[in-house]
């Protein structure tokens, strides 16, 4: 073909052709793989393991730690105490503690409740001692501090000096007041932020080993070849994106099964109602469509970060070596947003905002809880550029660094013949004559 | 004397008298001038200059570790030259043209889990067809080469000769106006040796420019027109084979019933005698005034032969002999 008919035909990929060649492979390849169904499964299994264990957690705290008061008293005020602490609970609930008569105390007039707690003997909280009008508590000073009132309403009520029976209050529930509201907010940002950390995280690990894959099956020169390398990093980057979603979908599909089915247990065992989670300030679906953009962009800046680094190894444990400094740097951000939440506008919290790692977490929390949406556009576009920048300069390194296996590669072990051939040199520049 | 080698040394004759090429016309696939490529401070290659005409057969010739890889990574624009410019078909962004270019690099590779013939459509996907069009013409070149059994195999099935077959046929499934192989032939039994230099001498027949590069001499003497002798980074002479081995005078070899005489006046000075024979460099003038003062002296001509030198002499002279013996190391141990 001559050069002007090979001007004359479209010679190569546009940069999207070319991406969507690697990502259509890596997707299909990566997605129909066991290692990937594996991979699926794994993070069920803690969960599950998780679930059990704060299951059997929360049954041995309770046992192990008493909320049980023992009541030191004559027989007669102990019949009385527990009498209206069985009155009360229903009114207060938790409130209200679980009195026992203490054997050791009964008939006894010597009893030394100090004494007794301080040979740690029973297991009570505190116990009482005392009479109705002036019942003593001994224990502790936390529970002492956290049992005080509520042995003064129930000796009250033992005594008769409250009421007997307590009039209904009407009662007219809001949502939340201003300060509820903000301070909910802030939980949702944190749960919002913890997932998309724990989910960027989880699935950013795919990318790692993935060009050192490509170098172990020595496919990456001919990629190298045909394709400019920043359309193969972004290429690679979205197919795990694309794989990413997969997963979130499968584990969300999962995660809504296990809800309709036990929403109960869930609610018991994590002690938090989900559906009580309050909303954010730009509401359920843009605040849902959001977090989709930042999780994507939170896991194309990683990936663009751990896509160099298997680029720069040369095995996939090379690369866990590697990789260690990014996750510490990717944890520190995380905390560095975390712990900004609901400062807007603080020196700190916009450093996490404008630092592309942390920007996507940052701003998550923000979406929570502020209205504003511009800033919103403008964090996204930065985040865009960042990703940008961070897969050029990747490529670029990787194009410097990496294939440079010819002569340089060997160099080392062919020192001698080098040598050799630089003294040859000149007596073959005497024979040859300049190339033509 | 063969009236052939007499004919030879009289148009080595001609040759050295003359320009050294003839002018070629055709246009170039690829030009390179000065590259220079540095690696933590060591120039890989240093000052390359390579024309190769359009369809032709050409060889980077040289020892491991002289820059082939890096010299063709180059040109392909895997990666850029520190100095130097290249052109691929005039152009000097080689990524530009990747649909007229197919490239087998030295360290062969391939998805183990792909199917032999996704392997090759995956490949021409990479230079621009569909994955549809890659997979017919994938078949067709399977089948073409005995392997259409192996379609549906994956990679890791197979092999390693097939793989590389599988490879090779990927290189050329969107059918390249320049291929580019690095070390094609290393691997290779000699069966499948044979059938790869039937393949690039079809594609040349074909028009297609090939470029390879090898640490076997006799590939590149029977295959190429053209090669660039590299050692040490640099390229101390690239031009055609013909014109290498022409750079070392042919060996004559003479034997006489005359043992003395006027006659030995006319030997080159390096004339080496073994007893009725005579070992010399054929003499810069030709051969013809040599008989002629031969006969006249009666030396009694018993037998006279001419050998060309072959372009392992010429690497040597070229290269020196350090780098021709690591030559023929790396062949062996390839």
């Amino acid at each position: 073909m001559t050069n002007q008919a090979s001007a004359d035909v479209k010679a190569r990929l546009s940069f999207l052709e070319a991406a969507w060649v690697i990502a259509r492979r890596d997707f299909v390849a990566v997605l129909f793989s066991r290692a990937f169904l594996f991979f699926l499964v794994g993070p069920l299994f803690p969960v599950l393991v998780g679930g059990l264990a704060g299951a059997i957690g929360k049954t041995n705290s309770q046992q192990a730690v008493s909320v049980e008061i023992g009541i030191a008293m004559t027989a007669q005020d102990n019949a009385a105490m527990i009498a209206a602490a069985t009155t009360l609970r229903p009114k207060l609930r938790g409130a209200t503690p679980m009195l026992t008569e203490i054997d050791e105390a009964r008939g006894n007039p010597d009893f030394d409740a100090r004494a007794f707690m301080d040979a740690r003997r029973g297991n009570y909280a505190a116990i009482v001692t005392g009479n109705l009008d002036a019942p003593k508590l001994v224990g502790t000073q936390r529970q002492v501090d956290r049992w005080s009132g509520p042995i003064e309403l129930v000796a009250a009520t033992a005594a008769g000096a409250s009421p007997s029976r307590f009039p209904e209050a009407q009662s007219e529930v809001v949502t939340a007041n201003a300060a509820s509201e903000r301070y909910s907010r802030v939980r949702t940002a944190q749960a919002a932020q913890m997932v998309l950390f724990l989910l960027t995280i989880l699935l950013g690990g795919m990318v790692l080993s993935n060009l050192a894959e490509e170098k172990g099956n020595k496919i990456i020169e001919i990629l190298a070849a045909a394709l400019p390398m920043d359309a193969v990093f972004m290429g690679k980057l979205f197919a795990m994106l694309g794989v990413s979603f997969v997963g979130i979908t499968v584990w969300g599909s999962l995660g809504w099964g296990f809800w309709a089915i036990a929403e109960d247990a869930i609610v018991t065992v994590t002690q938090t109602n989900y559906r009580d989670l309050p909303g954010p300030a730009v509401g359920w679906p843009l605040f849902v469509a959001l977090g989709i953009t930042y999780f994507s962009m939170a896991y194309l800046l990683l990936g663009s970060l751990f896509l160099t680094i298997g680029a720069m190894a040369s095995s996939v444990r090379e690369v866990q070596t590697m990789s260690m400094p990014v996750t510490m740097l990717q944890i520190m951000v995380f905390f560095l947003s975390a712990a900004n939440i609901g400062a807007t506008g603080t020196p700190l919290e916009l450093t996490s905002v404008v630092f592309p790692l942390s920007s996507p977490f940052a701003m998550m929390a923000r979406a929570a809880l502020e209205e504003t949406l511009w800033t919103h556009a403008v964090a996204i576009a930065w985040q865009g550029v960042a990703v940008i920048a961070l897969v050029k300069g990747g490529s670029m390194l990787f194009r410097k660094r990496v294939m440079k296996s010819g002569g340089a590669g060997r160099e080392k072990k062919s020192l001698f013949s080098r040598r050799a051939a630089r003294v040859d040199r000149s007596a073959a520049e005497a024979v040859a004559e300049p190339a033509e | 004397m063969a009236v052939g080698d007499l004919e030879h040394a009289s148009k080595r004759a001609e040759t050295l008298a003359r320009p050294e090429t003839e002018p070629d016309n055709r246009p170039l696939a690829i030009e390179a001038r000065g590259l220079v490529k540095s690696f933590d401070g060591t120039r890989a290659v240093d000052g390359v200059d390579l024309n190769v005409p359009e369809g032709a057969i050409y060889g980077v010739l040289g020892p491991n570790g002289a820059g082939k890889t890096t010299t063709l990574r180059m040109l392909l624009g895997i990666i850029d030259p520190d100095e130097g410019v290249r052109r691929v078909f005039g152009n000097d962004r080689p990524h530009d043209l990747s649909r007229l270019i197919g490239y087998l690099p030295e360290e062969r590779g391939l998805y183990p889990a792909m199917k032999a013939v996704e392997a090759i459509a995956f490949m021409g996907a990479l230079r621009g067809l569909t994955l549809a069009e890659g997979r017919k013409r994938g078949l067709e070149l399977l089948e073409r080469h005995d392997l259409g059994y192996a379609a549906d195999r994956q990679i890791r099935q197979l092999s390693k000769g097939m793989a590389q077959t599988v490879q090779l046929l990927g290189t050329l499934v969107h059918q390249p106006r320049l291929v580019v192989l690095d070390e094609p032939f290393s691997g290779l039994d000699a069966i499948n040796q044979g059938k790869l230099e039937r393949m690039i001498r079809a594609l040349s027949e074909e028009g297609v420019t090939v470029i390879f590069s090898t640490h076997v001499i006799h590939h590149a003497e029977r295959l190429c027109e053209g090669v660039a002798i590299i050692a040490g980074g640099r390229v101390p002479y690239a031009g055609s084979v013909e014109t290498a081995r022409d750079r070392i005078p042919a060996q004559v070899r003479l034997e006489t019933s005359a043992r003395d005489g006027g006659w030995t006046a006319a030997l080159p000075q390096d004339a080496r005698r073994e007893g009725n024979f005579f070992y010399f460099s054929l003499p810069e003038t030709g051969v013809e005034p040599l008989l002629k003062s031969l006969i006249e002296g009666e030396a009694g001509i018993l037998s006279l032969s001419i050998e060309r030198a072959g372009l392992h002499d010429a690497f040597v002279a070229i290269a020196g002999e350090a780098a021709a013996r690591q030559l023929e190391a790396d062949a062996q141990s390839s």
